[in-house]
Formats: C-alpha cells, sequence, structure tokens
C-alpha cells in the first residue's frame, strides 16, 4: 500500500473542518416550516484531495464535513425542523458509498480518520431523533450501495422506491474485500434487527436486495412506487413531525464563523487554544473559563447566541481535536488545561442544569457531550494537567475524567501566589454527558465502586484541592511542585517512546469498561475489524482487492484464515 | 388457445434443451408461462391478436428446422428455447480463465454477474414489443406489418431464452429475476426499464425502423460479445439468437432505404432537385431526407448510450471473468487478456475533445461501441447509395459521439452533428436543425395512415424489392380478420 499523502485539492494547506452552507458543494439544505431537506448531490470534481472524482455520489471526507456542518446547523439554527428528509439531488441514484479510488489511494491514517469522522456524523443524525426529536426519513430513489446505505440506516424510516431496479446493498465483502465499516454491520442486526443470516446473505450479494425481500428483511421500512414518492414521503414527514418532541421556536442562533488563527505552532480561537511541541510530539489545549456569569435568563441566552460560553467552548474545542486528528499526526499527546474561575464554570452548568428545558440549552448540553464523546474515540493520549489557575470544575472537569491520566499540583509552584488548584463536580458530571457506553464518566471511572457516583454527588460545589482529589480518586497523581516537573516530564518521554498503535489499543481499550452500546460496539468492534483489514493484503496489497477494483482485474487472496 | 394446466413442452414449445425431462425448468415455467401470456396479451401487438400472420417460427437449430413459414395467431406462436449446438472441446478464451475448458453451469463466484448479464440482456427483448405495441395500426402495408410481427414475436422468443438461463441455472433468485422481467414496463413511471432507450417512445414507423437498424443492432452487438462467453449455455442461446437478430436489422435498413427511395423518387417525378425545400417536398406525401437525417441523430446517440460509460468497472470484470467478451473475439490477434494494453478513448479534457489513451479492459465498452459505429457506417453507405442511385444531392452522416448524449463523457456538454461544442443558449437556437421538432414529428404522424389491402403500400414508402418467404409484396401477409 502506498502511504504517500494525498495533495489536498486546490492547494488547501489542510483538513478544515468549518463550512457553511452558502459554501457547500455536495449538499443542499432547505427547510420548509418544520421539515428540512438534505439533498445529496455530489460535485464530482468537488473532492477533498487531488486524483478522484466523486461518481454517483460517493463520498470523501469533505462531503461528510459538510453533512457534519448541516446536521449542527439543523440543530441550533433550525429550532423548528422536526422532521428531516435525506435524499439525493441525483435521479436514479441515492448514494454509492465512499470512494473507491479515495480509499485505495489514501493512507491508512486518513482512511481510520476518514471512517471515525464519518461514524461520528452518521451518530449525530440518531442522536438528533433520540434526544431533539429531528426524526430522519432517508428516501432511497436509486442504489445505496455501502456507505450510501450506512447513511440510509441512521434514520429513522427509510423509503425504498419500488421500481424493479433501485436496491440498498453492502458489497463491501465481495466487491472490496473491507466491512461495512461506518456502522453497517452494527445497525443491521443491533439496530434494524435484521435476522443474523438473512444478514451474511445480504453482506455477500454484490448487487444486494430490492423490493419486497428488502422490506420483509427489514433492510427498509417502506417501499414506493416512484409516482407517489413525492406524496407519501410528504405524508410520513408529516407523521413524523407530528410525532416528535421538538418544540423550538421558528427563528434559532446562527453559528457564526469561528475566530480562528493558524500558526506553525499551533491554532488559536477567542477560548481554546492549541500549542503543538514537535519535538516532544505534545499539543497543550488550554480551555479558557467564562469571564462573565451567567445570562439572567433563557432570552438573554438566546441573544448572546454563538457567544454563549459552553457553546463558544463546545464548537472551538470540536474544532481543534478534529484538526489535531486530522493534520497532526505525529502529535500524539494531548495535554488538557483549563484556566479561569472555577465557581463560574459551576455557575454555567447550573444555569443549563436549571434551564435544561429550553430549547437551546439543551442542544448546548447535547453538543458539550457529542464533544467530549469525540474526545473519547480520539486515538491520542490524552493527559489532563490540574495547576493553580485552573478551572476545572463541572463540564470542564469531564476532561480531566475523560483523561487516561490526570495530574494535579498539591499546593502552589515556588513564586506563584495564586492559590491552590481545586476541582469541583457539579451537576454536569452526573448525567448530561454520558459516555458511548451509555455511563457517566464517573461511572466507569468507578466502575469497581458502583457506590462512589452516588456519594461524589452529595459532595456537589466542594472544591476538592490535589491530596483530597487524589484521595478520592478522581486524579491519577496529586503531586507536589518539587516532583511535580520531574514526574511530568518522565511520563511524557516515557509515552513518547512506546508504539503509538499500541497505545491507541491500550487507550481504546480501556476507556470504556462497562456495558456495550452499539455505539461502544461500532467504535470498537468493528472499527477494530476494519482498521485490521485496512492493513492487510487481501484489501490493501498491489493485487488486493481496493488496489485492483475499478482494473478489471481479480483481486488475489492470501486463502489462510487468521 | 393453448391449454396452460396441459402444456406439452416437448412440442409446443420447439426445443433442443429436454425440456420435458428438466424438472427444474418446468417448475420455472409452470408459473412463469401463464404470466407471460397475460403481459403479451396486455404489452403485445395492440388490436391484431386474432390475426392470422405469416410468421417465420423456428422448431430447431438446424438449417431446415429454424425458418418455417406459416400463418399463426401471434399468442399461440411457439416461442421455442434453442440453443446453437454444443461444440466439442469449446474453451474461455479470453480473460483470466482463458484456456479452460468452458463452464457448462455457472462457477459460483462469477453467478450474481451473469444473472445481472442476463437480466439486463433479457429486460431489453419485452422493452422494444412494448415500445411498439402501437404501430400496427399504421402500418404502411401487410407486409410491414407481417415484419413488426415478426420483429415482436421473435423478441419475446429471445426473452424465454433469457429466462430458459434464468430458470435453469440461477435457481430462486433466477425464478424471481424472471418474474421482474415481466413486470417492468418500458416508459412505466413506477417500473421503468432498465436501460434509457428502452423507455423511450417509437411514435411512428420511421422510428420502428430507425429502431431496428440502430438499437437492434446494439442488440446484435451485445449478443456477438455474450455469444463469446466462457460460460458455454449462454454463448449457445446468444449464437441462436444472432440468426435472428439479422431480419430485424433487414427490416430496419430496408425500411429506411424504402422511405429513402420512395422520397428520391417523388422528388424526381416533380422535378424538384433542391432535398431542403421542405414545403414542395412535403405536399408531395413524402418524408424529407433532412427530417430522415433528423430521425437518425436522435435514434444513433440514444443507442450510443446503450454502450454505457465510457470506461466501465463493470465490463472490465465481465471481460477478465471471461463472461463477455469482444465483438469477434476469437479473430482478434492479441492475448485476449488485456491487462497491460491500452485502447484510444474520446474524452472531454479541458473543455476539448480528444482521445486519451485508457486501459484496455476497462475501455471495452468503447472498443464495443467503435465495432458497432462501423457496422452502422455501412448500412448509412448503402443509404447514401440509393440517393446517389437517384441522383439526388443529399448525404446522410452518423453524427459525432459527443453530439445528443445522456450518458458517459459528454452528457453535460452540448455539440454540432460534427462535433463543435456549444454554449447553452446557441444549442436551443439550433436544436431544432438537428433535431425532430414537433413539427416534423406532426408532419409524419399525419403521414401514418393505415395500408391494409394486400400489395397496396402507403405513399411514403416504396415497396420491397422481394417479398418474404419467396412471396411477392402482393402475398396476404396478415389476415387480419379470419
Amino acid at each position: 500500500m502506498a502511504e504517500h499523502e494525498r495533495k489536498l485539492a486546490s492547494g488547501a494547506e489542510r483538513i478544515d473542518f468549518q463550512t457553511s452552507p452558502e459554501a457547500y458543494r455536495h449538499w443542499k439544505l432547505s427547510v420548509d416550516g418544520d421539515i428540512a431537506s438534505l439533498a445529496m448531490d455530489v460535485d464530482e470534481n468537488g473532492g477533498l484531495f487531488e486524483g478522484y472524482q466523486l461518481k454517483l455520489n460517493s463520498y470523501d471526507l469533505g462531503v461528510d464535513i459538510e453533512l457534519f456542518d448541516a446536521l449542527q446547523r439543523l440543530r441550533f439554527e433550525y429550532p423548528s425542523v422536526k422532521t428531516v428528509l435525506l435524499r439525493s439531488g441525483k435521479d436514479r441514484v441515492f448514494c454509492a458509498g465512499a470512494n473507491i479510488r479515495m480509499l485505495a489511494g489514501s493512507s491508512h491514517a486518513h482512511k481510520v480518520n476518514f471512517c471515525k469522522f464519518t461514524n461520528e456524523t452518521r451518530n449525530y443524525i440518531e442522536d438528533a431523533s433520540e434526544n431533539s426529536g429531528q426524526k430522519f426519513i432517508c428516501v432511497v430513489n436509486g442504489t445505496a450501495a455501502g456507505g450510501g446505505y450506512e447513511l440510509a440506516l441512521t434514520a429513522d424510516h427509510i423509503m425504498l422506491v419500488d421500481d424493479g431496479t433501485a436496491a440498498v446493498s453492502l458489497p463491501e465483502v465481495p466487491l472490496l474485500a473491507v466491512l461495512p465499516g461506518t456502522g453497517g454491520l452494527t445497525r443491521v442486526v443491533d439496530k434494524r434487527k435484521v435476522r443474523r443470516d438473512h444478514a451474511d446473505v445480504f453482506c455477500t450479494i454484490e448487487e444486494g436486495i430490492k423490493g419486497r425481500r428488502a422490506r420483509d428483511w427489514r433492510l427498509v421500512d417502506e417501499l414506493v412506487p416512484q409516482s407517489r414518492m413525492q406524496d407519501v414521503v410528504a405524508e410520513r414527514a408529516k407523521e413524523l413531525a407530528a410525532g416528535s418532541t421538538r418544540q423550538g421556536p421558528a427563528e434559532g442562533i446562527k453559528l457564526t464563523p469561528l475566530n480562528r488563527a493558524f500558526s506553525d505552532d499551533g491554532v488559536s480561537y477567542d477560548l481554546v487554544s492549541v500549542e503543538i511541541d514537535r519535538a516532544q510530539r505534545v499539543a497543550t489545549i488550554t480551555i479558557k473559563g467564562p469571564e462573565q456569569s451567567p445570562p439572567a435568563d433563557a432570552d438573554a441566552m438566546v441573544a448572546q447566541g454563538a457567544a454563549f460560553w459552553p457553546l463558544q467552548v463546545a464548537r472551538e474545542l470540536d474544532d481543534a481535536i478534529l484538526h489535531l486528528r486530522n493534520n497532526e499526526f505525529e502529535i500524539g499527546t494531548w495535554i488538557f488545561k483549563t484556566a479561569g474561575e472555577g465557581d463560574r464554570v459551576a455557575a454555567y452548568d447550573t444555569f443549563l442544569d436549571s434551564h435544561k428545558g429550553h430549547w437551546l440549552a439543551h442542544e448546548v448540553l447535547h453538543f458539550f457531550k457529542r464533544v467530549l464523546k469525540r474526545i473519547d474515540v480520539s486515538s491520542r493520549t490524552i493527559v489532563a494537567m490540574i495547576e493553580p489557575g485552573s478551572c476545572f470544575a463541572g463540564a470542564l472537569a469531564e476532561l480531566a475524567f475523560a483523561a487516561d491520566r490526570t495530574y494535579m499540583l498539591i499546593g502552589q509552584f515556588e513564586g506563584d501566589n495564586r492559590p491552590e488548584a481545586a476541582l469541583m463536580l457539579t451537576p454536569a458530571n452526573f448525567g448530561p454527558y454520558p459516555m458511548g457506553n451509555g455511563l457517566t464518566r464517573l461511572e466507569t471511572r468507578f466502575y469497581g465502586e458502583p457506590e462512589k457516583p452516588g456519594e461524589l454527588a452529595a459532595r456537589q460545589g466542594e472544591k476538592f484541592e490535589g491530596d483530597v482529589a487524589e484521595e478520592l480518586g478522581l486524579v491519577t497523581y496529586g503531586l507536589d511542585d518539587i516532583d511535580w516537573a520531574d514526574e511530568v516530564r518522565v511520563f511524557l518521554e516515557e509515552r513518547a517512546s512506546f508504539s503509538p498503535d499500541s497505545l491507541t489499543g491500550l487507550e481504546a481499550n480501556l476507556r470504556f469498561p462497562g456495558p456495550e452500546t452499539m455505539e461502544t460496539k461500532i467504535f470498537a468492534r468493528l472499527t477494530a475489524w476494519q482498521n485490521w483489514i485496512f492493513q492487510r493484503p487481501n484489501a490493501v496489497g498491489e493485487e488486493g482487492a481496493l488496489r485492483r477494483y475499478g482494473t478489471g482485474q481479480k483481486p488475489v487472496y492470501d486463502m489462510r484464515r487468521v | 388457445m393453448l391449454d396452460l394446466i396441459n402444456v406439452d413442452y416437448s412440442t409446443q414449445i420447439p426445443n433442443n434443451v429436454g425440456l420435458a425431462e428438466d424438472r427444474q425448468v418446468l417448475r420455472g415455467l409452470e408459473r412463469w408461462h401463464p404470466g407471460y401470456l397475460d403481459w403479451w396479451k396486455d404489452m403485445g401487438p395492440e388490436g391484431f391478436q386474432e390475426s392470422l400472420v405469416y410468421l417465420r417460427t423456428a422448431v430447431s437449430v438446424d438449417p431446415k428446422g429454424w425458418a418455417k413459414f406459416d400463418y399463426v395467431r401471434m399468442p399461440e406462436y411457439r416461442w421455442g428455447v434453442l440453443l446453437a449446438p454444443q461444440e466439442e472441446g469449446r474453451k474461455v478464451n479470453f480473460g483470466q480463465h482463458i484456456g479452460e475448458p468452458a463452464w457448462q453451469e455457472v462457477p459460483g463466484e462469477y453467478r450474481a454477474m451473469l444473472r445481472r448479464l442476463i437480466v439486463i440482456q433479457g429486460d431489453t427483448e419485452p422493452a422494444s414489443v412494448e415500445q411498439q405495441r402501437h404501430l400496427g395500426k399504421t402500418a404502411p402495408s401487410l407486409y410491414d406489418m407481417r415484419n413488426l410481427f415478426q420483429v415482436n414475436v421473435e423478441e419475446g422468443r429471445h426473452l424465454w431464452a433469457m429466462v430458459y438461463l434464468l430458470h435453469k441455472y440461477f435457481g430462486r433468485d433466477g425464478r424471481e429475476e424472471a418474474e421482474e422481467l415481466l413486470r417492468r414496463r418500458s416508459g412505466d413511471a413506477d417500473h421503468p426499464r432498465m436501460l434509457g432507450a428502452f423507455n423511450e417512445a417509437t411514435p411512428d414507423w420511421l422510428s420502428f425502423f430507425m429502431f431496428t437498424f440502430f438499437t437492434d443492432r446494439d442488440g446484435k452487438m451485445q449478443l456477438e460479445s455474450l455469444a463469446q462467453s466462457g460460460f458455454d449455455p449462454l454463448s449457445r442461446t446468444c449464437r441462436f439468437m444472432l440468426t435472428e437478430e439479422a431480419h430485424h436489422m433487414f427490416v430496419g435498413e430496408t425500411g429506411v432505404g424504402r422511405v429513402i427511395e420512395r422520397t428520391c423518387k417523388a422528388m424526381k417525378e416533380a422535378g424538384i432537385e433542391d432535398p431542403n425545400d421542405l414545403t414542395k417536398i412535403r405536399a408531395l406525401g413524402v418524408i424529407d431526407l433532412p427530417t430522415v437525417q433528423k430521425k437518425l441523430n436522435t435514434h444513433y446517440p440514444l443507442t450510443l448510450d446503450l454502450f454505457g460509460s465510457e470506461i466501465s468497472t463493470n465490463a472490465a470484470n465481465f471481460y477478465n471473468a471471461g463472461l463477455k467478451g469482444r465483438f469477434e473475439e476469437t479473430k482478434i490477434d492479441d492475448d485476449h487478456r488485456l491487462t497491460e494494453s491500452t485502447y484510444p478513448v474520446l474524452k472531454l479534457v479541458n473543455g476539448e475533445i480528444r482521445n486519451v489513451d485508457e486501459p484496455a479492459l476497462t475501455a471495452l465498452n468503447m472498443r464495443l461501441r467503435d465495432d458497432y459505429t462501423n457496422d452502422c457506417a455501412k448500412g448509412v453507405e448503402r443509404w447514401n447509395k440509393i440517393i446517389a442511385k437517384e441522383g439526388v444531392n443529399f448525404r446522410l452522416e452518423l453524427p459525432h459521439v459527443a453530439f445528443n448524449r445522456q450518458i458517459g463523457e459528454f452528457r453535460d456538454v452540448h455539440a454540432t452533428p460534427s462535433g463543435v461544442l456549444l454554449s447553452d443558449g446557441d444549442w436551443a437556437k439550433a436544436r431544432d436543425s438537428y433535431l425532430p421538432s414537433s413539427s416534423d414529428g406532426e408532419f409524419i404522424e399525419s403521414l401514418m395512415q393505415p395500408q391494409t389491402e394486400p400489395g397496396k403500400y402507403a405513399g411514403w414508402i416504396a415497396p420491397p424489392r422481394i417479398g418474404i418467404d419467396s412471396k411477392s409484396g402482393e402475398f396476404e401477409y396478415v389476415k387480419i380478420h379470419e
């Protein structure tokens, strides 16, 4: 497999996750009352990288970045939208899935990151349905193959045109020697509850399944003749909207462009800054706490819009994480730091908790949850450093609980007279930000001491200094200033010496004790298998299926089972 | 009428595949056959199901048996399942299995691919019957009417041939696909036929002749390349179908030829020299040659679209697997693997139409299309000879491949018939000079008056030089009412 890095199209220097509907090349977002339409019409020549064309509504990361943006805007800018129609802007083609030539020519790291982001974006759709009452209808007007069907699988209701030709398929195994790895296998059996032998048949038929059998096997929900499609779609959209819990006003808030500056050694936003130490391969991500108290009431929060502190932090942090993940592969360790007043952070948590019935507070809470989840599944060593001047309270303390290790200073640094660092628990640590396994980070952390989170809940608002925090098990190490510098340096150097692959595997396995959910299965089991297959010659070797795809030549497989 | 409860498949369905003893195929046909007859009644030639038609029926594959002529009611036509005789020791002649014995059973790994090939081919057969079902009412003579019905019943038989393969070799999936072939309908909004050209209307007889000349010739090219298949039953089936397909193209070529001949003769008789003097020529009740050119400009690009994208992974896979070869594969002198060679393909590069060398395997659609174009060009030249012989100064030309395309490299651009790229605005202005306008269509339609008297021909078409089965042009080819 050629590991050469592809060149970004149009001379771009980095993969950028910021966009807006005016700039979309592949999607059209339109809103009519409580129903939105999200139409995929991929610009063949709009690939993120050079060297391939996005034919038949096939997609690459660039297409998914726009989808991600649209989903965010649907949550924040269109609080009244209750039903979203996921459809194709092309005739008789829904979506042909991830672009094969893009995959075949991508580095392993890009493939993995692409799939991860795609998985997260697919989860966003289900999150919108489950938590914000934004119901999705997928209108499959033609071929929905591979990733195209995986996209459809995220919807609440899948409609397939019954024209004797249109089919849904997961042809990865027979055609490409890889897996339907962005949730496909998991959602087929776990979400749609397709019988496992039917699923086995389905996933080995290149051309897929159409018509009545697709419905009988629960691969789709409904068959509709072409001539009635428009009417039936409108009908279903209304039905789903009627059953939605979403009760937002017509006007949302505007997700204004982020104020962002890149430099050689990082990127800075208003509230988040990233400093990269390339020699150590470490990025330090510092989040500024709020400078003011929370708004007086919900209306004032809406008036602040994108400048509402938790929302702005979430957006900036999300972008920073995506940037580091996709553009800074060698920076293997992320250190989270915070700066500000813990009490104010806690005040925002309380504000959000007491306004959680308000649509915007509700959306902010869920967005913050998604950002934290993105951190949970990032393949970097995550460390939190809790030092004087920091504000690891509530929502920001979740960063410490998301970390693989947390270091907290006991006392003060020599020559620094700021008060001793404290960690504070708030309502934010006991429910609103569950992990992919369905548990809070504290429940996950104390999986062996299930009574502990309850005990800690009674101590919300207390300021735990380093020695107490260590005793309570909230940090890995409490260190005084004599030990601090050396311990931290040795840890970072040791970490940097390990194999990045084994670290990724180690961290991903240790972060998610407890129950399995569809989400953990997708990110752990399915993704791990896919990433293994992505390394194997049967898929990516010179004679492997991905490389041979499109040449007409048959792939040559190593027939030994491993 | 056929007794569907007690069909004797050894006599009522002429076959050389041992149908009466084949439990697998019989089980499939028991369900499918009644559905087929319903389809024929619903979608076959409208208004002439009870007429006696002087038809050719194939009862066996030997030279004596494949063309038996007699009066038949079309629903009672003996559709037949006939394969060309098996060749001893036939091999796979191309792709990665080259040199291996040809497959008598479907190889498991290619089952889906083969089924798709057969379904796509099968879908075109009933489609053209559906497209042509209204034409009987406006036939310019009984001779032409009979030719139409001959084409129709043979397309029906070709459907049987493909359905036999589906029933015999593809199990339950094959039976389901066979049902679907009867369920899709040409031009239907909900269940259209699979390929674009087979959903277009065939509104008049000139369209019918153009269709049989151009689109049935695509059928010929597809059958030729499937006749090369390493899957022997498919190869044998297609080889026999080709003997019938030749007649369809004959109907098209002579049909257009007779239209041209009549126009030229009428012009000469009236002393009209200018082939573009439409008013005078049309006043004679014949179709002017520029309009013939416009019809050609409609049908040829539509048929080019049937060859698919210029660069095709499917075509490459079919070839490499040994399932679908090139036109006259065994006569081509190369390695028959094509993994190293290239083929020039016309593409749009930075706004220019240019030849680009592409890997030969993925350019197989283009190669077949180029062979097709050469075949078409010969026929067009024969039409030009008719025009020249009558002394009219006009030439018919095949338009450029970039002209009026819906599929492939040129689908998003406009070009003149000579291949000059046009802006959207210029195209809108020039369109009616290249393609039939609504008034051209109305004029042709006005000529489509039936002529049902034996030996008489509508005024816009010349009689044939010789009739069918050595009968004269005056023979009563169709007894409309018994």
